[in-house]
């Protein structure tokens, strides 16, 4: 059987984050990176070095860090506010409605280390909720990047673009899957395999896990597209639409309780456009038991050959 | 701006405050008259603000953290000419962009959209950390009240001011020793304020703040201590103004009646002389 990242290098997406980050802020001056202890977590220590003055480190305070980083913008900073994800969004979500989605400021909010990264840390360290909680907020582009290349970019498009959002970045490592080069479009899905029986849809980490499922699909006779959804709101119906008219069925998977994640996103658009039959394959709303970050997807039912099975179950529903 | 001048700006900000009130059959009343004072001194002497550039990059900031009491912001932006004096009747009527917390968005001179107490210190850390990374002269204020003191936020950017070096930042918390249901005393006693602003490396001054000379000089560059943020502990009354409302916790929010109005209204009509 071919696997298709078997060989493949894996790249820790902070990385690419901040490479592309201290790139942009030798260009503009503006851009400053606001975090919460966390320069070493958030990888900022080149930043810092780079630009002593505009690493804003506000201690161990996040709800002070999301406040800061409205100010900064107020002031005609571009502020990068960077910290774990579950103490980014969790602790700080009430200043992210009111002092950035309401205000509608220019702070880029950045996840680090989202999902079940934080593995064998436990549930108080993943941040499994971050889609649902941020998907609710108005004007908060939610965008989950697959692999370094698309982070780079996502990261670039975040420091032109107008505006509040919130990037969920992994530290578990991910092969290559898009091609260099490769420019964000806000709410546009790629399709990174063609197929015709059923379509995955996938982001952040789990992409390439749906391409390596699909391969192991096509050994089964089963033709699978699969689509990388990075941005989770706004989501790009016009791919959902066309999956389900072409394929038949979706079957969805993200390192996110199936509780208002991407599953839930692409549901809303499934049942009131295009109905067929769909799977939601996720944290099935508990807190995880101990295990690191790729035991658990794979124990959540999310390891490649169980990506295939819950597909080729949901082929079987099809008609 | 004499201060003479400035106490009969803020005595028609009341009256107008008082009117709307009323007619719009709610706000917060009580804050709103003990604030009045010193957002008079910000807009109409200490600030650098235009009215026709609300965006003016070297603008100074205000932020109404206690933005409950907008409506007396408001009524401020609109007497120092952010927008026409008549919107103020459309206060909390239905599409009205004036409803009962400000937005940046819709209302020309507003900073940031204040509501849930506790945000407007973490800002205004933010905004003197951009001037200082310009090198810009331009100050921000925020006024918190004094029972939102009690939101733990604020001391992560007490903490952080202080460590960034915040001298173009200024505190001013508006002490009028009530909070919404109780006397701050019989709840989450704060007080003595000023000892916990040293003890965390602010420059302290504490004011009657009610009192414009006093309040004049305190907001002026020349007080500033190098190096320090600064707290201005204004001593307030709940209902400033009114006899019936002063320092009595049942006006958070509420409304006057027809009597209660008339009465209000004659003792500010009074005072104005």
């Amino acid at each position: 059987m071919n696997k298709p990242f078997s060989d493949a290098k894996l790249h820790d997406c902070r990385d690419a984050f901040t490479a592309m980050l201290e790139s942009l802020a030798v260009a503009d001056d503006a851009i400053v990176a606001v975090c919460n202890d966390s320069v070493g977590s958030s990888k900022l220590g080149g930043f810092r070095e780079k630009f002593p003055e505009r690493l804003i480190n506000v201690g161990i305070a996040e709800q002070n860090m999301v406040g800061v980083g409205a100010g900064l913008a107020n002031g005609g900073k571009i502020p990068f506010v960077c910290a774990a994800a579950p103490f980014l969004t969790g602790r700080a979500l009430e200043q992210i409605k009111a002092d950035v989605a309401y205000s509608m400021t220019n702070v880029k909010l950045v996840g680090i280390s989202s999902g079940m990264a934080y593995g064998e840390l436990g549930p108080t360290h993943h941040s499994i909720e971050d889609f649902a909680w941020i998907r609710a907020l108005p004007n908060v582009p939610v965008i989950a990047p697959a692999d370094r290349i698309e982070t780079a970019a996502a990261v670039k498009w975040a420091a032109s673009y107008e505006g509040g959002c919130f990037l969920r970045l992994s530290r578990v490592g991910v092969p290559d899957i898009l091609p260099e080069g490769h420019v964000f479009e806000l709410g546009k899905a790629q399709v990174l395999r063609n197929g015709s029986d059923l379509t995955i849809v996938a982001n952040g980490v789990l992409t390439h896990r749906a391409m390596t499922a699909a391969v192991m699909l096509e050994d089964r006779g089963i033709s699978a597209r699969v689509v990388n959804m990075a941005c989770v709101r706004p989501i790009d119906e016009a791919a959902i639409e066309s999956a389900a008219e072409e394929t038949g069925a979706i079957l969805t998977c993200e390192e996110h309780t199936t509780f208002g994640g991407l599953g839930s996103a692409v549901a809303e658009i499934v049942v009131e456009t295009c109905p067929v039959p769909m799977k939601r394959l996720g944290v099935p709303g508990v807190f995880a038991h101990t295990a690191s970050a790729n035991v658990l997807l794979d124990d959540f039912g999310m390891s490649p050959a169980a990506i295939a099975d819950s597909a080729a179950d949901l082929v079987k529903r099809k008609r | 701006m004499e201060t003479e001048e400035l106490r009969k700006i803020a005595n028609r900000v009341r009256r107008r405050d008082l009117q709307a009130v009323f007619e719009a059959g709610a706000g917060h009343i009580g804050g709103e008259m003990s604030v009045t004072d010193l957002l008079t001194a910000l807009y109409f002497k200490t600030m650098s603000v235009d009215p026709q550039a609300p965006q003016d990059p070297a603008r100074d900031r205000l932020v109404l953290s206690k933005g409950h009491t907008a409506l007396a912001l408001y009524v401020m932006l609109s007497e120092r000419g952010f927008f026409p004096k008549g919107e103020i009747s459309t206060f909390l009527k239905y599409g009205s962009r004036l409803n009962g917390h400000p937005n940046r968005v819709k209302v020309p001179g507003v900073e940031t959209n204040t509501g849930p107490l506790g945000h407007g210190l973490p800002i205004g850390v933010g905004m003197a950390k951009a001037a200082k990374l310009d090198g810009a002269a331009w100050r921000t204020f925020v006024i918190t009240g004094d029972g939102e003191m009690q939101e733990g936020s604020n001391w992560e950017a007490i903490m952080a001011a202080a460590q960034f070096g915040l001298d173009n930042l200024t505190l001013i918390i508006d002490h009028n020793r009530l909070q919404q249901g109780a006397r701050l005393a019989d709840t989450n006693d704060l007080a003595p304020l000023a000892p916990k602003l040293e003890a965390f490396g602010w420059a302290v001054e504490e004011i009657d703040g009610h009192d414009m000379d006093q309040i004049c000089r305190a907001l002026s560059a020349e007080t500033v201590t190098a190096g320090k943020p600064k707290c201005i502990v204004a001593h307030t009354n709940k209902g400033q103004g009114i006899s019936f409302m002063s320092d009595d916790v049942a006006w958070h929010h509420k409304v006057p009646n027809e009597a209660q109005y008339r009465q209000a209204m004659a003792e500010l009509e009074e005072a104005a002389g």
